[in-house]
């Protein structure tokens, strides 16, 4: 089964990789982005045995810095 | 009193370990112990344990998470528990963080960019183990040379740091961003200092400078007033 992870920063976190982004996509000469907010996407390959809990530890403990960054839990259907 | 007996971690990817074992051995002598990360013990009777700078695990995931969890690291988090000195410096202060032992994170630079340049540092606390030799409010000349180095913690946690005196470095010009620009904190105990600056990068007038010199000489004198 495939889970996808999203980790993202939390509100409130300076993105300066976000702002980079952001100065680009101007440079593209398309405007109306009022701001971009960079993240990661981790995509994981379990066997079913993998419990809720621990996609939850993963993520707490490894996924995500839970002092700067949110995390989202995604399970793909089969 | 035994001589100074210390331990210098290298990880994969580390690349100021040979820098800091000489440091050590040069201002603190004694043995100075090399260790690897996938050792699951440390040596016995350590005085001192430093986490060097570098790209860890090629700072995959975040600069230092990998580290975090590596098996040597569990027996530094006992080891650093039990009131043994641990130094963090550049990489290890990002290993610190991300391993719980001292709050807070390093974010990339504010401006984007890898500063790689000598930078003014003020002594905010000269009353603990490793900057004792310092005289309080002095400025020193320090490198840095790093990419996550933005200092970043909520407010309460940075008001509880500066009202416990647990800030022992700030810059004193803008470099990369940190909050209240803050270039090194220890833990509540005092035994943990994690700093982006390298002092063991400033030992010798050969090295453009000496101001680093202090850190290692406070720890020595420390352990003997012990």
């Amino acid at each position: 089964m495939k889970v996808r992870v999203f980790v993202s920063l939390k509100n409130g976190v300076l993105d300066p990789q976000g702002r980079a982004i952001h100065h680009a996509i101007e440079g593209l000469g398309i405007h109306g982005v009022n701001d971009v907010r960079a993240g990661k996407m981790i995509e994981l390959d379990v066997e079913p045995s993998v419990t809720d809990e621990q996609l939850e530890t993963m993520c707490k403990q490894l996924l995500a810095n839970m002092v700067i960054e949110n995390y989202r839990i995604e399970r793909q259907a089969a | 009193m035994s001589a100074f007996r210390s331990a210098v971690i290298t990880f994969p990817g580390s690349n100021c370990d040979r820098d800091m074992a000489v440091a050590v051995e040069q201002v603190c002598g004694g043995e100075v112990l090399r260790v690897w990360h996938g050792d699951a013990q440390l040596p016995d009777r350590l005085d001192f344990i430093a986490l060097p700078g570098g790209f860890s695990y090629g700072d995959y995931l975040r600069s230092g998470a990998m580290a975090a969890r590596s098996p040597i690291m569990q027996a530094v988090v006992e080891a650093a528990n039990k009131g043994v000195p641990v130094l963090g410096v550049c990489n290890g202060f990002q290993v610190l963080t991300e391993s719980g032992l001292l709050p807070g994170a390093l974010l990339r630079n504010a401006g984007m960019n890898f500063v790689c340049r000598e930078v003014s540092l003020t002594v905010e606390n000269n009353q603990s183990l490793f900057t004792a030799g310092y005289s309080a409010g002095q400025q020193i000349t320090i490198p840095v040379a790093h990419h996550d180095g933005n200092y970043f913690a909520d407010a309460a946690t940075l008001d509880r740091l500066e009202g416990e005196g647990r800030v022992a470095f700030r810059y004193a010009e803008e470099v990369n961003g940190s909050a209240r620009q803050i270039a090194g904190v220890l833990n509540a105990a005092g035994n943990v200092l994690g700093m982006m600056p390298h002092p063991e990068r400033m030992i010798e007038q050969a090295q453009g400078g000496s101001d680093g010199r202090a850190l290692f000489e406070s720890l020595v004198r420390g352990l003997v007033a012990a």
